[in-house]
């Protein structure tokens, strides 16, 4: 049986980092480039964390599925990357910004994880314009700062709409720079496939060469998957078409506990669907609710131009419900306020499934050129997909699955419950408890790849006593015997449906059962339909190609294959909690105005399940003490 | 708006990098208006797997114009008939019932085809490793605001460092030239205090990696700024070309 133990040091809470930081082991310099360490994952957890490693000294071996690391999702981000810099003089703090985060989650993660974040987050700052990161200027020649949902400060550093595209750059170009010295090992078109476990410590993984088809061993000391989030389990995300769990869901099987997997974000602002052809949803920054005012006809079914709804037949939603925080209140919040408009009948569009953002009134106040040099490119970006000029028009917009706060559990030094792998980013279920803040996903990545990584995964090198393992390790030969298994397995099935096919009606369950809204009977339900649908799988689909070489029907078929079994835990998780929290909404727990109801005695813990087999998981309880922060009920009104 | 539209897709097909490629004709029925291109394509591949044909291999990822994974020659230009966007933000609307569309790789010796309509482009990556960073490491930099940077310069950077790599450039120019992209990274860093001490070390680094890899010259065509998806300006490669110039002058790499 896993035993967790969550590694918190002692200590007020102001202390706990830096004594930790005193405390650990370290490794000599002189020995470090004895240790191979591999990085799955190039995004900026994954890049971070293998550029400064490499600095360090360590070997550093890399893997990415892309063509080229610059490709990681984190790219897409556009609003910002949080920090308690306090520039602006307005009152913030790292206590400040561990209580807005801490809040954010509602209560739901680590007080000493989500204090180390803010305390660093200073140092990300610096670190990215010292790589040359085009970070927003006023006219002084010092850092601009904008404000970002959850918080009534303005501590969000920016470029343009695309600051995820230029910190992933920054990260990118750090690890280029250890490529190029030959401290990195970059191998690219690389799908990780199993984690390669001896005697009980993750020593290397298998991947399969995506161009090939080859099965390649690579052994290690440590091995660090940053890989990312599952939202694509929902088929339609604002998740990149090739984002996937296999490489984190793969871990889990071996022994890595999976960590509040129903815990997973909805994202206010997207483009509502177009259809029945749509691949993926367009996440808009929700930067624009600075200045747009979100609404909703006041009458249901009210199918007037907007601009013939006269203000007194407009219902401000957000501005209504949460006069203090108004159009800037968190995700999960704004998000339940438009599926709740919607479900009214007061949804606007063709389909009536997306509310009104709307910019007129501070063009009015700002005037055109500064709303233009805040968001010109989402105007540009909202018209090139919808043909509407939201110059003119309203924007329409709908809430999409975004980011996964869940992912597996990781102790305070981002160890998994095997030892040696260590969980990075997104991938892992760290920081964010029920629910992340707009600007934190950035701040989450950036923390673990260059400032608690490196210090942590030292401690573990130098505790531990390594045996030889090398790719010849039989343990080596039996993970490829089973990836070569599951491939002529897939390969053989020759059915009757595609793997999008079955990947859409997975996403059609998730999003109506275990989505923005979810109740005991749709969870039970999912878990039917989820086990009955993966059986079809097994038995139904159909993958053409052969597995030695390039075959994109092969790699989407090994993703969905686990997100069919992720998908179920998700709904496992979510029926067992019973309660509402940040984006986890169970609708027999609300308060009367419809606002979520924590159950602070039954479920203050972190939800950590152990693999069994196919379907069968068990429940470990970690709980969460809260020393310094004492719960309250989570009120933006 | 709504309405469905057939097409005819005319689709480079190679198996691999050292098979001999040709166009293959298609077909697809019922195609929206709203759709995206690739979209587009993911029906005609779902229509291919259930024949149990191999579908056509395209990159792609973010599908909303940013991570550089998409390309695609469409009717003989590199992300589509349209200005300063990419192939996955192209959207069939642009597009008319009956239409024959043809679909091309990008086409660069730098660029080897590895199946249909993917190329290697790591060549972008090994320009980048030469040079396309400040040498810093973790830790140990100064507060932020300890650097000013005028408004003026950051909007250059930003302009410069809005670069996607995706390679359009590459595709859209008559001798498969990479200065744009290079260019674009040299800039950046070129008006940026934090870029001054390797200013020099980097553009003549950066090139002499872009030669080796077997990139043409630039010959002033501006087929390349034409065809970005961002915009980038060939500003960036007149810049390059005075800081290189100034490198040859102040370096100590004089080759005999």
């Amino acid at each position: 049986m896993i035993k967790l133990d969550s590694k918190i040091p002692p200590g007020q809470i102001q202390e706990k980092w830096t004594n930790h930081k005193f405390n650990m082991k370290l490794v000599n310099p002189a020995n470090k480039r004895k240790y191979d360490i591999i990085v799955v994952g190039t995004g900026l957890a994954g890049a971070s964390a293998a550029a400064s490693l490499a600095e360090l000294g360590y070997n550093v071996t890399v893997l990415t599925y892309h063509d080229s690391p610059r490709r990681a999702h984190s790219i897409a981000a556009q609003g910002g990357v949080n920090a308690a810099k306090n520039y602006p003089n307005d009152g913030d703090s790292i206590y400040r910004l561990f209580y807005d985060t801490l809040k954010g989650g509602d209560y739901r993660s680590r007080e000493a994880n989500v204090y180390r974040l803010a305390e660093v987050s200073n140092n990300i700052i610096d670190q990215c314009v010292a790589q040359g990161v085009p970070f927003a200027r006023e006219y002084g020649g010092h850092l601009d700062n904008r404000s970002f949902g959850g918080a009534l400060v303005s501590r969000t550093f920016y470029s343009r709409s695309i600051t995820g595209q230029q910190l992933l750059l920054g990260a990118y170009s750090a690890l280029s720079r250890q490529v190029g010295l030959g401290k990195i090992k970059m191998f690219t078109r690389r799908e990780m496939l199993e984690v390669v476990v001896v005697d009980g410590t993750a020593r290397g993984v298998v991947a399969r060469n995506l161009v090939t088809g080859e099965i390649e061993n690579y052994s290690a000391h440590a091995v660090c998957l940053a890989t990312g989030g599952y939202s694509r389990v929902f088929y339609l995300s604002t998740n990149a078409m090739y984002c996937n769990a296999t490489a984190a869901w793969r871990a889990h099987k071996k022994g890595a506990v999976f960590a509040n997997p129903c815990f997973t974000q909805i994202h206010p602002t997207c483009l509502p669907l177009h259809g029945d052809q749509q691949s993926k949803l367009t996440l808009m920054s929700e930067s624009l609710r600075n200045d747009g005012r979100v609404w909703v006809p006041l009458k249901p079914g009210d199918k007037r131009k907007p601009k013939d709804i006269p203000e007194r037949e407009r219902d401000y939603i957000l501005e209504r419900k949460y006069p203090t925080y108004g159009n800037l209140a968190p995700r999960d919040i704004s998000s339940r306020a438009a599926k709740e408009a919607c479900d009214e009948g007061k949804g606007v569009g063709d389909t009536g499934q997306a509310v009104y953002l709307d910019f007129a009134d501070s063009i009015k106040r700002l005037g055109k050129k500064v709303i233009d040099e805040r968001y010109g490119n989402l105007f540009e970006m909202y018209e090139l997909i919808t043909a509407e000029n939201p110059w003119e028009v309203p924007m329409r917009i709908y809430p999409a699955p975004h980011y996964t706060m869940g992912g597996i559990w990781v102790d305070y030094n981002l160890m998994s419950s095997i030892p040696g792998l260590f969980v990075l980013g997104e991938a892992n279920f760290s920081d964010h408890g029920a629910n992340r803040l707009g600007a934190s996903a950035l701040m989450q990545g950036l923390a673990d790849g260059y400032f608690v990584i490196p210090y942590t995964i030292g401690d573990y090198l130098a505790g531990t006593k390594f045996g030889t393992v090398k790719n010849d390790n039989p343990e080596f030969k039996k993970e490829v015997d089973n990836i070569n298994d599951l491939t002529k397995k897939l390969l053989s099935i020759k059915g009757k449906r595609t793997t999008d096919d079955i990947h859409r009606q997975l996403g059609r369950i998730m999003w109506n059962k275990v989505g923005m809204a979810r109740n005991e009977k749709g969870l039970k339900d999912a878990i039917k339909e989820i086990r009955d649908l993966r059986e079809e799988f097994w038995q139904n689909v159909n993958v053409p190609g052969s597995g030695e070489d390039l075959n994109i029907s092969l790699e989407k078929a090994g993703r969905v294959a686990d997100f069919l079994e992720l998908g179920e835990l998700m709904a496992v998780d979510g029926l067992d909690r019973n309660e509402s929290c940040g984006g986890h909404f169970r609708e027999e727990y609300q308060y009367e105005d419809g606002e979520a109801k924590r159950n602070d005695k039954k479920y203050a813990y972190v939800s950590a399940w152990e693999y069994k087999k196919a379907g069968d998981w068990k429940l470990i309880k970690e709980s969460l003490n809260f020393e310094f922060l004492k719960p309250t009920v989570r009120s933006y009104k | 708006m709504s309405g469905n539209m057939n097409l005819t897709l005319k689709i480079w097909r190679q198996k691999n990098a050292n098979a001999v490629g040709g166009f293959e004709t298609f077909n697809v029925k019922n195609i929206s208006l709203d759709s995206s291109f690739l979209e587009m394509l993911d029906i005609l591949n779902e229509e291919l797997e259930l024949k149990g044909v191999e579908p056509v291999a395209f990159e792609h990822d973010c599908r909303e114009g940013i991570c550089g994974a998409c390309s695609l020659v469409i009717n003989g230009r590199p992300h589509g008939p349209l200005d300063k966007i990419t192939t996955c933000q192209l959207h069939m609307r642009h597009f008319k019932d009956g239409d024959i569309i043809w679909i091309e790789p990008w086409r660069a010796k730098a660029f080897p085809v590895i199946k249909d309509l993917i190329v290697d482009r790591t060549s972008f990556d090994k320009i980048i490793q030469a040079g396309g960073f400040v040498s810093v490491d973790t830790g140990g930099v100064p507060d932020a605001n300890a650097i000013l940077i005028s408004k003026e310069s950051i909007e250059t950077a930003t302009d410069a460092a809005a670069c996607i790599g995706c390679g359009a450039c590459v595709a859209a120019c008559k001798n498969a030239s990479a200065m744009l992209f290079v260019s674009a990274k040299v800039s950046q860093f070129a008006v940026l205090p934090q870029g001054q001490p390797e200013r020099y070390l980097r553009v003549e680094a950066m090139v002499k990696r872009m030669d080796e890899l077997g990139f043409g010259s630039c010959t002033n065509t501006y087929a390349c700024e034409a065809e970005c998806p961002k915009g980038i300006s060939i500003r960036n490669i007149a810049r390059m070309n005075r800081d290189y110039f100034m490198s040859k002058i102040k370096s100590e790499n004089v080759e005999m």
